[in-house]
């Protein structure tokens, strides 16, 4: 009909199934030759804890993409730094995060861990000090301002309170008070047996913080205070198992706690680094104080790169309070740290009270640090709070059985369609057969690369949209076939029968198949959860089924219609004219009413 | 199988022929009451699976422990007996429990497994916020409307805005009655149920599709001749589609039918079941609503367009004409027939009015213009 005059009137089949032979055995290959042979299985099937978290906020417009991206970061990072393998972290939706634990890691912590929000805090730093590196070399040289580590030393014991890494903590100090600060700091001493004696100290200032609710007058051998110094004592933070259990170990925000920094930092010595470990007071401000913080050259004085803070009204008070306050203090006590998860992400010191409501970081800064920086300050700004919307825990047995049982069910099914077409449409239930395995195969091998690919997971109800699909993918066969019959009912031979069939099953395959996809794609973008696997697996076997239909079930069928078995009508073909009632042309003039002849005025 | 065959043929010819589009009240009476019921169903209320709810489900997959032994675990460490523990067909026992009590998961995962003297990693739990079945939904409501919008601009470009229409109201009436039947048989909705109601909108739609696209090609042009009326062309396309129709909606029915009662079957209430349980209510309501809602309602709609009611007043006057002339060559049976031509389908006047034939050359000039 359509068809090109310069070409052959069934154009040139044997091309199109090659291509799609060629493409399946491509994929299929590939799908071996990388080594992905098996779809990735979701967590509902492989086993292992899903773990769906719903942003929440006052503040609709913090839930942005921008903030959200930064929460699986950090959540991705917490997640593997639990020690699990192959955890997914991904947003979905606009508002949720999915965290997939594969079966294996500490499951149970990994839960209680995950929904928490990374909290930012600013704390005061009480002491701080290297830590894991007990070769240190006590003459280094300052080459950061912060990095000497003198510490106030607590109860008027004059006790030397230089550490190791920093013998620069040139400012002699000690704390005359028996503040918590001079406590907590008795812990860091004992950490420290490299302590030079070069640095008596002798700080007179009293309280350390004024923040502190520890009553002053407990004695050092508060237990709590004890439980601190012994805490900070035996921490080593180049051990990254403990690190994770600080970060696990989440801190009273009230109370003065221990922390390692969040990553090596330069020591003293120029190219050494060294973790540093810190004894950080009660929690001055938060993170939902700052109400913007951004990366900036510092042109002035060329000082480098630094990070500009901006805080909301409350936070500007409290920030020049508490900048008030730590400015009378001698290092290190003159410093606040950037806590993030538990970790010292940044621990400037201050020389004056910053009133105004914005602060400067300035500090040894690369810009990628500084603007790393300033993303987690932005982020902790943002009051992101999640809550676990749905916690899935699936042991590897129960899925297994789960997938066992769907894929029985989509044998069966996939039975029972291959019976219904062999009975109802003999010849060409053979061809609808074929396309069937064709697009098993090609489905397969696409979901298994995809899942190498982007991480594609199949999930229950991916399963059981593939199963659908098995219903999609026939219809399109029995759409072509019924028009074939047809054109062989107004008592057309096979050859031109298929040719003639094929724009009008074309056009209603298109369209209904694009009313498929269109349903499809609208889920897949807007669903959450669930909804979303089964989407994507529909979107995918709808569009497998344009490629199969085209590209197999037509040029086979094409070809088929030159053997003698299909175009002499053979009984088995399924296109018999005899029993499709076709009528024969001589006494095509008594049955042609007006009824029959309608379709052939389209 | 053979007869089977046979009866697609005489479909295709229109020897036999269902009139589907005529007793289009009939269809109406029965959509109107299955969909009343429905609303009635729904006005009682959807039972909500504890994703709606909020609360967390337990799986112990244990040889030999039986409810009550569960139940007790359960009560002693909730304090109360509120959990609900059922067996599932391949022998788990879920506990569910609901986000009321004060105990969290891990605890009570620990707890029961010590307990019931299972490792902890056999109890499968599943904790859900009481917002999490509404996000699902709301999400998939808002998936709903802008597929509804999306496909009937795409329905009114690629065919007309009254197909588009039609198929929009039979859309809408396969997903109450689906509802309606959960509401009433109180069926759990759950996540899955919702995946499963949103896969009938592709489905019923594609069905309604197939049919509207035969009714299209039979109907072009359907105004210069008078032969047929509009609803008469489009119950032919009806009738020359049903078996298409059918089988589709058979092999649409056998993955699902499989999935609902194999894999359902082997594995008690789960995804698979809530999803297919679903569907497979909602394929059939999609097949009934795309022959007896939206094809009567498309030639409803079109009847009332000037063109078409012009259409059939020239189709009566010229059956009037062939059947006087009928009359007056066979005698009076004739003259009855074709008084009762309005009410038979398409296919059978041309069965029936061998004459007509006959009769073309002189019905031609008059109802041409």
């Amino acid at each position: 009909m359509a068809t090109p005059k310069s070409r052959p009137r069934d154009g040139y089949p044997g091309r199109a199934l090659a291509l799609i032979l060629v493409a399946t055995v491509g994929l299929v290959a590939l799908m071996f030759g990388t080594g992905h042979k098996t779809p990735r299985l979701g967590i509902d099937l492989a086993g292992g804890t899903s773990i769906t978290l719903t942003a929440t906020s006052k503040d609709p417009a913090a839930i942005n993409k921008a903030s959200m991206d930064l929460a699986v970061g950090i959540i991705q990072q917490r997640v593997n730094g639990m020690g699990v393998s192959e955890a997914e972290v991904q947003t979905q939706g606009d508002k949720n995060i999915i965290v997939n634990i594969p079966d294996g890691g500490d499951q149970q912590t990994a839960i209680k861990q995950v929904g928490d929000t990374a909290k930012l805090y600013f704390r005061p730093v009480l002491t701080y000090a290297p830590s894991g590196q007990p070769t240190a070399d006590p003459s280094a040289s300052p080459s950061t301002a912060p990095s000497g580590s003198a510490a106030p030393s607590g109860a008027a014991t004059p006790s030397p309170a230089a550490s190791g890494a920093a013998a620069t903590g040139a400012t002699p100090s000690a704390s005359a008070s028996a503040s918590k600060a001079g406590r907590a700091v008795s812990g860091a001493l004992q950490a420290d047996p490299t302590a030079s004696a070069s640095a008596p100290a002798a700080s007179p200032s009293a309280a350390a913080s004024p923040t502190a609710p520890v009553d002053p007058a407990t004695p050092p051998a508060d237990p709590a205070v004890a439980a601190l110094q012994q805490q900070f004592a035996a921490l080593d933070c180049s051990d990254a198992k403990q690190r994770q259990a600080l970060n696990n170990n989440q801190a009273d925000p009230t109370k003065p706690t221990v922390a390692c920094s969040f990553k090596d930092e330069e020591s003293g010595v120029k190219g050494q680094k060294v973790w540093n470990k810190f004894v950080l007071g009660p929690v001055a401000l938060n993170g939902g104080d700052v109400a913007k913080a951004s990366a900036g050259f510092d042109t002035q004085q060329a000082a480098g790169w630094q990070v500009q803070l901006s805080f909301t009204d409350a936070g500007s008070k409290a920030f020049a309070a508490v900048t008030g306050q730590l400015a009378t203090q001698q290092s290190p006590a003159n410093q606040f740290a950037i806590v993030l998860d538990g970790k010292v992400v940044s621990h400037p010191y201050v020389s004056q009270s910053i009133t105004g409501g914005n602060a400067v970081i300035s500090g040894n800064f690369g810009q990628e640090e500084a603007k790393g920086l300033a993303n987690v300050l932005s982020f902790g700004a943002l009051p992101l709070d999640f809550t676990k919307s749905d916690v899935t825990t699936v042991s590897p047995q129960l899925g297994g059985e789960q997938l066992k049982a769907g894929l029985i069910a989509g044998l069966i099914g996939m039975v029972l369609v291959v019976i219904y077409s062999l009975v109802y449409y003999r010849g060409l239930g053979l061809v609808s057969i074929a396309g069937l395995m064709v697009s098993a195969a090609l489905t397969y091998a696409i979901m298994s690369l995809l899942g190498a690919g982007i991480g594609f997971a199949l999930n229950l109800p991916a399963v059981c949209g593939a199963i659908v699909a098995i219903g999609i993918t026939a219809d399109s066969f029995i759409v072509y076939f019924e028009r074939i019959r047809d054109e062989v009912r107004e008592g057309a031979p096979l050859r031109p029968a298929v040719q003639r069939a094929w724009p009008r099953a074309r056009r209603t395959i298109l369209v209904s198949d694009f009313v498929s996809f269109l349903c499809a794609a609208v889920l897949y973008l807007v669903s959450v959860g669930k909804v979303q696997g089964f989407a994507f697996t529909l979107g995918l076997t709808t569009l497998l089924d344009v490629v199969v239909i085209f590209l197999f079930t037509k040029p086979l069928i094409t070809l088929l219609a030159r053997t003698k078995f299909f175009s002499s009508g053979h009984k088995w073909s399924g296109l018999d004219p005899k029993r499709l009632g076709a009528r024969p042309p001589i006494r095509s003039s008594r049955r042609r009413g007006p009824a029959p002849s309608a379709p052939k005025e389209a | 199988m053979s007869r089977f065959g046979n009866i697609g043929h005489r479909l295709y010819q229109g020897e036999i022929s269902f009139d589907f589009v005529g007793r289009r009240k009939l269809w109406y009476s029965i959509s109107g009451v299955i969909v009343l019921v429905a609303a009635i169903g729904l006005a009682m209320g959807l039972h909500l699976g504890i994703e709606f709810k909020g609360g967390s489900v337990y799986t112990v997959n244990k040889p030999g422990l039986s409810v009550s032994q569960a139940q007790d675990a359960a009560n002693k460490i909730t304090h109360d007996s509120t959990a609900l523990v059922q067996k599932t067909d391949k022998g788990d026992v879920r506990i569910q429990v609901s986000s009321a009590s004060e105990v969290d998961a891990e605890t009570f995962t620990e707890q029961l497994a010590k307990d019931l003297g299972v490792p902890q990693n056999e109890v499968n739990a599943q904790v859900i916020g009481p917002s999490w079945g509404h996000e699902i939904s709301q999400k998939a409501l808002l998936g709903l409307v802008i597929f509804m919008v999306l496909v009937t601009i795409y329905l009114a470009v690629a065919f007309e805005w009254r197909m588009a229409l039609a198929a929009l109201v039979a859309l809408i009436h396969d997903l109450l009655i689906t509802i309606g039947v959960y509401a009433l048989v109180g069926f759990e909705v759950t996540p899955g149920t919702v995946i499963g109601f949103l896969t009938i909108l592709g489905y019923s739609l594609y069905d309604t599709v197939v049919v509207f696209d035969t009714v299209k090609e039979n109907t072009r042009g359907i105004a210069k001749q008078n032969k047929r009326t509009y609803s008469e062309a489009a119950n032919l396309g009806l009738n020359q589609t049903l078996v298409r129709s059918i089988n589709t909606t058979v092999v649409a029915l056998l993955p699902v039918a499989a999935l609902l009662f194999i894999g359902g079957g082997l594995l008690g209430a789960g995804t698979l079941n809530d999803i297919s349980l679903a569907l497979f209510i909602g394929l059939a309501a999609g097949a009934y609503s795309s022959i007896c809602v939206a094809t009567p309602l498309l030639a409803q709609l079109k009847e009332a367009t000037p063109e078409m009611k012009d259409l059939a007043k020239r189709v009566a006057l010229r059956r009037a004409a062939d059947a006087k002339a009928a009359a007056e060559q066979a005698g009076d049976t004739r003259a009855e027939d074709g008084e009762q031509d309005g009410d038979v389908p398409a296919g059978m006047v041309g069965q029936r009015n061998q004459p007509v034939g006959r009769a073309r050359g002189k019905g031609r000039p008059s109802g041409k213009h």
